[in-house]
């Protein structure tokens, strides 16, 4: 059973523990008078200068993206015409289980985030998106018996891989298939009904709340993440709140993945790590100057006695299965990768292989309406660069972990939610 | 100017880079691929010419 744990120091607040829920976080569910008592739902002023406080600390959205919150915000506020906010919890990445945890467990932090998002913004409406059954009883429970504020719509969609990309949950709100579309414009310029959209992570929103609510914390709750924690070897998976600068290689040794040899971050569009994965420090910027992304904050750890080719062809099948077969590009583009790295994998590539791969990792990136290529073409490019030798040992040997065919899917990335 | 190709509508009828080779490529399955986002003023005169001529209005030109 994934575990469910703080990291951060004594008195930071934090969402996986917290006054409302007790030192048993994944037993309890938060209800209106616990959250009422911790300060919630307290009416917002102008004097609390709200989204000046956002863009001081620099919030950065929990989507995957990293963009900064208040840019966001601000960029839905300026458009012209009366905006709609939804809380996004349709969390595609296999290896994260934070935002389902979060709907589960914190309806109200959520709700309270979605309604200072709609008083910052201005906007008369709001929505939950999102495909979990549990999280879905939990946000309707939560609605029933919060205060008045705007109308909020919960909207249900399919568990993919796309369904939480902006437009394709403007798209799914707006009645039709929960499938990305081209920008522009971007959901802040034209989304819902043509109305400028704040589509924002639930995690974003909570640690919006949190920082209402603890203005003298807002540095700390801004720079802390939650990250969903796994990996090969007997320890289970881990969702963690950790706080801002942790290094990955710490959080590694916490979590019981003390042997790791490399990292998959960021669910499956960050790209493999090798060598200098230790050095990491657990932030956007940090992830994007290694040639990675943090995305959702999902870690995947590589013990050694995996294959670090094994879990690129995996993750790459993965993704061409989930493409929303859309641009031809994409089903074009990921097909060739899985099958590729798949054949690199049982030792049947040709000679040229590495050299396909390598330009396909240069050509696709932002070809398709939405991140799936190339988070598929990130996965190829890292493989290689990281491993290049162990590509190579493919050549001349059967290798035992990739033989397994039930490596070289993505069953070994996905998380139970706790 | 900016040219943009939407992804979803391009279905490989590479009639685009007949026009405008310098500004259009097609990968090796067909698909087009810009090279050119920002269009000099130059150039407007070809890039009006790909848009027109994909079939399934996958290019636009944006000011």
């Amino acid at each position: 059973m994934t575990g469910v744990r703080s990291f951060l120091p004594g008195e930071q607040p934090g969402m996986l523990v917290s006054p409302v829920l007790g030192a048993e976080p994944h037993r309890g569910a938060e209800d209106l008078a616990g959250y009422l008592a911790v300060g919630g739902y307290a009416p917002l002023t102008v004097r609390d200068r709200l989204l000046d406080r956002i863009a001081a600390v620099g919030l950065r959205g929990r989507g995957g993206a990293g963009f900064p919150a208040a840019v966001k915000i601000r960029a839905v506020l300026d458009a012209p015409g009366r905006p709609v906010v939804v809380a996004n919890g349709e969390e595609g990445e296999p290896g994260s289980v934070k935002d389902r945890w979060l709907l589960r467990h914190r309806p109200h932090l959520i709700l309270d985030g979605l309604r200072l998002a709609a008083a910052m913004t201005g906007a008369e409406r709001g929505f939950v998106y999102l495909s979990d059954t549990r999280a879905e009883q939990a946000v309707r429970h939560a609605l029933a018996e919060r205060p008045t504020h705007v109308p909020v719509g919960v909207v249900r969609t399919d568990h993919t891989y796309v369904a939480g990309e902006e437009t394709a949950v403007v798209r799914r709100i707006e009645g039709g298939p929960a499938l990305p579309t081209a920008k522009p414009p971007r959901p802040y310029e034209a989304g819902i009904g043509g109305a400028p959209t704040l589509v924002a992570n639930v995690e974003t929103l909570a640690r919006i709340a949190v920082m209402r609510a603890c203005p003298d914390a807002a540095v700390a709750v801004a720079g802390a993440h939650l990250v969903t924690v796994s990996g090969s070897g007997d320890s289970a998976a881990v969702l963690a709140e950790v706080p801002a600068g942790t290094h990955l290689k710490v959080l590694a040794d916490l979590c019981g993945h003390g042997r790791a040899e490399a990292v998959l971050l960021g669910g499956l569009s960050g790209g493999l790590h090798g060598a200098g994965w230790t050095d990491l420090l657990l932030d956007h910027d940090h992830a994007r100057a290694a040639g990675g992304t943090l995305g959702c904050g999902a870690l995947h750890f590589l013990h050694p006695e995996d294959c670090p080719v094994a879990v690129a062809a995996g993750a790459a099948a993965h993704l061409a299965a989930q493409s929303a077969r859309q641009c031809g590009v994409c089903v074009s583009g990921t097909g060739a990768l899985a099958g590729t790295l798949t054949a690199v994998a049982r030792g049947e590539a040709d000679d040229a292989a590495a050299d396909r791969l390598r330009r396909w990792s240069r050509q696709l990136p932002g070809r398709g309406a939405c991140g799936l290529l190339d988070a598929a073409a990130r996965i190829a490019a890292t493989l290689l660069a990281h491993f290049p030798g162990r590509v190579d040992a493919h050549r001349d040997a059967t290798c035992a972990a990739c033989a397994d065919p039930a490596l070289l899917d993505a069953r070994r990335f996905t998380v139970p939610v706790p | 100017m900016k040219l943009l190709l939407d992804s979803t509508r391009c279905q490989g009828y590479g009639l685009c880079r007949e026009p405008a080779p310098e500004l259009i490529d097609l990968d090796e399955w067909g698909y087009a691929q810009v090279l050119v986002s920002h269009v000099p003023a130059e150039g407007a005169g070809v890039a009006e010419e790909a848009v027109a001529a994909c079939p399934n209005s996958a290019l636009r030109l944006v000011k």
